[in-house]
């Protein structure tokens, strides 16, 4: 007779058929090591403190739900940049597609043969900010990242890079689960801009741990869209060192689920760290900003800047904290997370958190939910621009500040395109 | 030009009648001002013409040289060539003034079916009509109205009409907060624009403003209604004697 069943894992089953894959000595060691972790911490629920307002279950299943392909007849993103292509289809390089991996200042492996090699710069990188990135905030699916992942790319900067690397992710197959895992080091000194554009797959689960060494200026703008069904976890470690720079700008469009995770370790004195988002979202469209930003050193700046458009029954989540550690004074954070609402059908969930403990800091949080300003838009109604145009200037608008991290100037004209494209389309 | 019949208006939201049937013919070349007691209603009057939610005509006609403006969206109404200068004119944050201005612009002559102004074009007559204001460039970089002071903003009202080139203007009391000089500015910029197929409605509480604009007609409001109208006299009258002389002849 078979034994009573108690109150079982739901996620037992995915945890239990999880199989490594094969590779070399350190990489394997790597897997290893957060497989541990994972059974560990076990998948994400509802009851978890940061997974209570986005659903993990199409995440947590063992299979990707199918996901229509979407041609979004337009020239692709950062196309009018000269950058170096490196190219993935549903989550596997493709080196027909992709440029030479070589470039001044800087040096790019893929992890399916670094894993190989015994002696890698990345062997003492991979999976080690992820690791340290899971506590005090367990982080499943990016230790379930670092545990599965055969491919993604290792970016190693040794000085200014010449042009931006460009991770683009093409799909075209409609069951497509993928898990990419990328590693970057930016050498005392140097910089690197990564660009990152494409749906990926049905469902896509990526990581990129980043690290930036005294002086080094890491750039990172990436464009998600436009498959209006796909899911995605991303995780974004980053440990910022002395003097270093740390700068991200995400845009996000369309898309069933999108959790973004950034998980930023200031340990370098005079560091800075900037996170931005901006997301337009319209109907079935779920995006998760969560962030976590730790300083951990002195005279240090932090931002975050997110900013969501709403509309038609679409969800906005963000959590993010600033967390100040003992000692790390003269720190300057910045934490601004707004939603505008083009409907009462939408909706935006916030938990903005401090939590200090040193003395000499200056900290500042703001989360807003609003609707189009009526009074303004009156004003440009009244001087003869048409009430669909000068909503779009509102919300352009709205997005302002988010757009403005991203430094350089024909990337966010980029951006602006791609919001302007959005927008047009979007218009009642 | 501009004609207003028996106009009843109440607030949407509330059994509150303000206008209680205004009657006021505009012709084309002219000027005419409107004074009145607080409350009385003349912005009001200015929000109903330019098409802004929360008001409910209940009776009466507004037409713009013959179209019924009452009919017409606040965008088309703009480019039909009616103009308000805002009492208190709406900071925009993130939207750049020079932006605004050029949308505005090219909205208009789209919809009247004429070809956009280049960037150049645009560039080299706002450049112009901003210096005769006094406005600098800085303040055309900035967000539409942030940061400026009271006069800055009367002065960027002026500064859209200016570019705008409407047949029908209303100024609604574009006169309060400005410095002697800055009334004289926003005087010429008026005056500037006067001509045979253009009116204005200026409503303003003080005679000086009227002393640069020489209007052809006063009227005075009161609780909701036209309750008397003169000449140029008629202002100084207001100005000398205040309102409860007039008010109390015409109860
Ligand atoms: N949206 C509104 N809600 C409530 N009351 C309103 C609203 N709009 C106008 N009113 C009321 O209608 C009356 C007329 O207001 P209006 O602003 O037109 O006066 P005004 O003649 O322009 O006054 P002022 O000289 O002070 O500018 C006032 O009693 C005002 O409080
Ligand atoms: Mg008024």
């Amino acid at each position: 007779m078979a034994a009573p069943q108690t109150k079982a894992d739901p996620n037992a089953a995915r945890l239990a058929a999880i199989r490594l894959p094969e590779g070399g000595v350190w990489a394997s060691e790597a897997r290893s090591a957060a497989l541990g972790r994972l059974t560990a911490m076990g998948l994400p629920r509802r009851r978890d403190e940061y997974w209570r307002w986005t659903d993990a279950a199409a995440l947590n299943a063992a299979e990707a739900a199918p996901a229509a392909t979407f041609d979004p007849r337009e020239r692709p993103p950062f196309d009018s940049v000269d950058r170096l292509k490196v190219v993935f289809v549903d989550g596997v390089f493709d080196p027909a597609a992709s440029d030479d991996l070589s470039g001044a200042g800087i040096e790019i492996g893929r992890l399916a043969e670094a894993g190989e090699r015994d002696i890698h710069w990345a062997r003492h990188l991979y999976g080690r900010l992820e690791a340290a990135g899971q506590t005090p905030v367990a982080r499943p699916f990016a230790a379930l990242n670092t545990a599965t992942a055969t491919d993604g790319v290792l970016i190693r900067a040794t000085g200014t890079a010449a042009r931006p690397v460009a991770l683009i992710y093409l799909r075209r197959s409609e069951t497509s689960d993928a898990v990419l895992h990328h590693v970057v080091r930016v050498e005392p000194g140097a910089s690197v801009t990564v660009l990152e554009s494409g749906p990926a797959a049905a469902r896509l689960n990526k990581v990129m741990e980043v690290d930036v060494a005294e002086g080094g200026a890491f750039h990172h703008v990436r464009v998600q869209g436009r498959d209006h069904e796909r899911r995605a976890v991303t995780h974004l470690f980053a440990r910022v060192g002395k003097a270093a720079t740390f700068k991200s700008f995400t845009l996000t469009k369309n898309g069933r689920l999108t959790r973004n995770e950034a998980v930023i370790d200031i340990a370098g004195d005079g560091a800075v760290a900037h996170i931005a988002g901006a997301c337009v979202g319209d109907g079935d469209f779920h995006h998760d900003d969560t962030v976590f930003v730790t300083h951990g050193a002195v005279g240090c700046e932090s931002r975050q800047v997110f900013k969501k458009v709403l509309r038609a029954g679409a969800t906005g989540v963000f959590q993010g904290k600033i967390l100040v550690k003992p000692g790390a004074q003269q720190t300057d954070g910045y934490q601004l997370s707004q939603s505008l609402l083009l409907d009462e059908a939408s909706q935006f969930l916030a938990k903005p958190e401090l939590e200090i403990y040193a003395d000499d800091v200056k900290c500042s949080h703001g989360s807003t939910s609003g609707a189009i300003d009526e009074t303004a838009l009156f004003y440009l109604r009244s001087r003869g621009v048409p009430a669909a145009e000068a909503t779009d200037l509102l919300v352009l608008a709205f997005l302002a500040e988010a757009l403005d991290e991203v430094e350089d100037e024909a990337l966010r004209d980029e951006i602006r395109g791609r919001l302007d494209g959005w927008l047009a389309r979007h218009r009642k | 030009m501009l004609e207003i019949k028996n106009l009843h208006v109440k607030l949407e939201e509330e059994d509150k009648a303000i206008l209680k049937g205004v009657d006021l013919t505009v012709g084309a070349g002219s000027v005419h001002a409107i004074m009145g007691p607080n409350g009385s209603g003349k912005s009001t009057l200015s929000y109903v013409l330019a098409g802004r939610e929360g008001y409910e005509v209940t009776e009466g006609s507004a037409t713009l040289e013959g179209t019924d403006l009452l009919a017409l969206e606040p965008e088309e109404r703009a480019a039909a060539g009616l103009f308000l200068a805002f009492q208190y004119p709406v900071e925009i944050p993130g939207v750049g003034n020079m932006t605004f201005l050029r949308t505005a612009v090219n909205s208009q002559r789209k919809a009247r079916g004429e070809a956009e102004m280049s960037a150049a074009e645009f560039l080299k007559v706002v450049r112009e009509k901003a210096k005769a204001l006094n406005i600098d460039a800085e303040m055309l970089k900035r967000p539409v109205n942030v940061g400026f002071s009271g006069g800055e903003k009367k002065r960027n009202e002026i500064l859209q009409m200016a570019m705008l080139e409407p047949r029908m203007c209303i100024l609604d009391e574009t006169d309060s907060g400005l410095d002697v000089d800055a009334m004289r500015l926003v005087a010429d910029g008026v005056n500037a624009l006067r001509d045979a197929g253009r009116a204005f409605l200026v409503i303003t509480h003080y005679q000086r403003l009227l002393d640069h604009i020489r209007p052809d007609v006063v009227h005075i409001m009161a609780d909701g209604r036209i309750v008397k109208t003169g000449g140029p006299e008629l202002a100084l009258l207001v100005e000398e004697q205040g309102y409860a002389d007039i008010l109390a002849e015409v109860a």
